[in-house]
């Protein structure tokens, strides 16, 4: 199996090419279109700020790329979020594939949110083996709201988003590579996909 | 629900985890990677790993040490100690590290923390405050506690959380080491003035110190060494302990 992680200079990819290490898999980390089109899956991170990253994507065309890969496309923390409409960090337009929009907590919770979150409402094969009120690991200022592509929630001040998916495109808000087995069960389910 | 974080603390110097530990079951008691790995498993949320060496190779030698950390354990780490500038931050980040925490450099150099988070994001850059009462006033300290400043915590912890910190973590030096509790009282402040998350450090002598800091303190994590390593109080105990106190941990 060819897994691709989509190099854009953004994030803490590392992390993701050891956990798809330990489940007996390589990643490669590329930037080609030809690669990324050829891999069986993609994966897309992003840890940083929404307006940067989207105008590093925009430099390597990469968001011309990314909306029209067929294979299943996992996009993680940031690259989540940068798969949706637009995002209010930076007042940034996104790539447009989940059509909901990033907004910031409100005051009434600490921001940004760090820590283990639980997981509910889990409505997709990427959770097989998961149960409901699992703990994952998360560190984000800003979410999505809940949508008609939700297939996770998460409570932090409000129920938002923590999984979306649309046709291929899968994204988390959590961080799979950081969240013990059960986010390495979640790597795997979507490495089976 | 968000839950409260137990985090051990690992001493590192020259590549090595330097307090005595206690492990029987750790067949190298000086492999930051082998303790990091048995603390992964036990239960602790997240680690934290203080470099404390001065040789010329800390740097390269650090990096390396974050490489093989993020290479095995499947939990949130992050680094702190002589960590002065966008490059440091890079490197350790790029390792695999999730966070990165400064001390004294951002006390010489405010807008570190401004460059850090425009450049990394706040999620990962936790400013460390040593803080000491002096008749009556938190006064903050540089070199483990050592050198005074002329800062007061809470002050100082508003300028950091404006400047773009995503977290602090809080060392009292009156409670360091003597294992009688958490500095209640000025953590609570620290979380109600603040919006961001705070990490109460030094003091953790038993179980009930844990739920006093999450309960009295209103800290969002607790971080503590020698009871962890010296198995004074084993992760998984502590955390059954503060679930029958109805403190919301991940078990």
């Amino acid at each position: 199996m060819k897994i691709v992680i989509i190099d854009y200079g953004a994030g803490n990819i590392q992390s993701i090419k050891f956990a798809i290490k330990r489940l007996g898999f390589e990643a490669v980390l590329s930037s080609n279109e030809a690669e990324i089109k050829a891999a069986d899956k993609v994966i897309f991170p992003g840890v940083g700020e929404a307006s940067s990253a989207m105008r590093m994507l925009r430099q390597s065309k990469l968001d011309l790329l990314i909306p029209t890969l067929k294979q299943p496309v996992l996009g993680i923390c940031l690259g989540m979020q940068l798969m949706c409409d637009k995002s209010e960090e930076g007042d940034t337009n996104g790539l447009g594939i989940f059509e909901a929009p990033v907004i910031k907590f409100n005051n009434s919770v600490k921001v940004p949110q760090i820590g283990w979150n639980q997981i509910s409402d889990l409505s997709s094969p990427l959770f097989k083996n998961i149960k409901e009120l699992e703990y994952v690991y998360l560190v984000h200022s800003y979410y999505v709201a809940e949508c008609e592509q939700t297939i996770a929630t998460s409570e932090y001040g409000v129920k938002y988003s923590t999984a979306l998916k649309k046709d291929n495109f899968y994204g988390v808000q959590f961080h799979p590579e950081k969240s013990s087995n059960a986010g390495e069960q979640i790597l795997k389910n979507f490495l089976e996909l | 629900m968000l839950t409260k974080r137990i985090i051990p603390c690992l001493d590192i110097k020259n590549g090595r985890t330097v307090k005595g530990i206690n492990f029987v079951d750790l067949r190298d008691a000086g492999d930051p990677v082998e303790l990091a790995a048995i603390y992964a498993a036990s239960g602790a949320d997240e680690l934290v790993f203080l470099d404390i060496s001065a040789t010329e190779e800390r740097r390269k030698t650090l990096a390396n040490l974050v490489l093989k950390v993020a290479e095995k354990i499947n939990i949130p780490f992050t680094v702190g100690g002589g960590i002065s500038s966008v490059e440091d931050v890079d490197i350790l980040l790029q390792n695999g590290a999730d966070k990165v925490s400064i001390n004294s450099s951002a006390v010489k150099d405010p807008d570190l923390i401004n460059r850090l988070a425009a450049k990394f994001g706040s999620q990962c850059i936790t400013v460390a405050i040593d803080a000491k009462l002096i008749d009556g006033e938190w006064i903050v300290h540089l070199v483990g506690g050592k050198v005074p400043t002329e800062l007061n915590l809470f002050e100082w912890a508003k300028e950091v959380e404006k400047r773009g910190a995503g977290e602090i973590l809080f060392t009292s030096m009156n409670n360091d080491g003597t294992k009688n509790g958490f500095a209640n009282e000025a953590l609570a402040r620290l979380s109600t003035e603040l919006n961001i998350p705070i990490i109460a450090s030094g003091g953790a002598g038993n179980m009930q110190h844990f739920c006093d800091v999450f309960i009295e303190g209103k800290a969002d994590a607790a971080l503590a060494a020698s009871v962890f390593h010296f198995k004074e109080i084993e992760i998984k105990d502590l955390k059954e302990e503060l679930k029958n106190k109805g403190i919301p941990v991940r078990i």
